[in-house]
């Protein structure tokens, strides 16, 4: 009896040792060629992000990133064209009224430039900048953080550079809103069905429970139109809509005789909306 | 057989009870359901019995090819072209919800989730 208790313990206490030995061993292993080929992707991804940044510095013509340059000087001028944009934008993409502020939902709206840009803080804030309003929406980065957080795809980036919501898919976890840095996306608290005046019958209402934001009018542009709220800024070219990676589009013109800023470009996030200060 | 007095008799009322929808709703089965069809239009995007059995993977095709490929591109039907859209294709001639939709929905006890954000033509 003593004897094979004995036996037992020394291959117990040996084949811990060689256990917990041998893991560490492998392990040890496995993380070495693992360090290797991380620092290997590693690599990879700064050269890719080179190639990435500095936003059309190597755009692929055969790619479209529709993109858009905002004139905070024309809003200045006219204040009543931030109040149109919104409404265009709102009616014909039947976003809900609530009257309570905390179910509010925006695809685009007016803000402060100490709230849209808040990395560029400034005391001595000229008078104009102070006074108005300058119109905020989803930034379509070419890198978004919200498509890297959606658990179901339901939000994408598309063919066109668009980043887009599938409300099929969106199951309201809001890690999304959560990952935006931008503000940019709104939650359906309530069945916004009833808070929808005067729908319009060719575009889709929402959900209770999804998440909704700026769809940069892709129904529109893929049928060869403008974005609404471009269209409601009329001949004022306030709003400037076009393909980043086309060198020739009009966009592109405008990115090249102004000076532009984007909102917190510091996150890396490439975002594709440009305003001119 | 003991208590076979009891037992007999339960098991009547246990197999009554457990066939309650059966002969409670004997005789009302509702009548196969007559969806409208459109007046001025002849032909479905689809053969009859094709779009009856398969309208709802279509309606997920045209989704995901218009929403996450982006490919809008239309069809024709006898020379008129259409677009891959439940409220401005399929509504278009089935204007009316209540007697096209929702009579072989209801009959089958079917929800689709449709309606939730699309919106149905007035009527």
């Amino acid at each position: 009896m003593d004897e094979k208790r004995r036996n037992f313990l020394k291959v117990a206490g040996i084949s811990t040792l060689a256990g917990l030995g041998g893991t560490a061993v492998v392990g040890r292993l496995v993380a070495g060629s693992g360090i290797a080929h991380a620092s290997g992707s590693a690599g990879h991804e700064v050269e890719a992000a080179k190639k990435s940044s500095g936003h059309g510095a190597a755009p692929d013509p055969s790619v479209n990133r529709y993109g858009m340059v905002i004139d905070i000087k024309k809003f200045q001028q006219d204040p009543s064209l931030g109040e149109k944009i919104v409404a265009a934008c709102h009616s014909v993409h039947n976003v809900p009224q609530f009257p309570e502020k905390k179910d509010e939902i925006k695809w685009i709206w007016m803000t402060q430039f100490e709230n849209a840009f808040p990395e560029k803080p400034n005391v001595y804030l000229d008078e104009a900048t102070e006074e108005h309003q300058l119109p905020i929406l989803c930034n379509h980065c070419d890198s978004p953080p919200c498509v890297r957080a959606c658990p179901t795809k339901a939000t994408f980036r598309n063919k066109d550079g668009i980043v887009m919501m599938d409300y099929h898919r969106c199951i309201g976890c809001r890690f999304c809103m959560a990952a935006c840095p931008y503000g940019s996306r709104s939650f359906n608290w309530r069945d916004p069905a009833e808070f929808v005046k005067d729908a319009n019958h060719i575009y889709p209402r929402r959900m209770r429970g999804v998440v909704e934001k700026c769809n940069f009018c892709d129904e529109r542009v893929g049928a060869g139109k403008l974005p609404a709220c471009v269209e409601a800024c009329g001949e004022s070219k306030a709003l400037v809509f076009g393909n980043l990676n086309d060198p020739n589009s009009e966009i592109r013109k405008v990115l090249k005789e102004n000076h532009t800023i984007q909102r917190n470009p510091s996150l890396g996030t490439l975002p594709s909306v440009f305003y001119i200060v | 057989m003991y208590d076979s007095g009891k037992i007999i008799p339960g098991l009547i009322i246990f197999v009554l009870f457990i066939t309650i929808p059966i002969w409670y709703n004997r005789g009302a089965a509702g009548s196969v359901p007559k969806p409208v069809l459109p007046k001025d239009a002849k032909t479905c995007v689809l053969p009859a019995a094709e779009i009856r059995a398969e309208h709802m993977k279509l309606l997920n095709t045209w989704r995901d090819e218009v929403l996450r490929t982006g490919d809008r591109g239309t069809f024709e039907i006898e020379g008129k072209p259409y677009q891959k859209s439940l409220m401005m294709t399929c509504m278009k001639c089935h204007t009316s919800k209540k007697q096209f939709c929702d009579t072989c929905h209801v009959y089958a006890s079917v929800k689709p989730y449709c309606w939730d954000c699309h919106i149905a033509p007035v009527e």
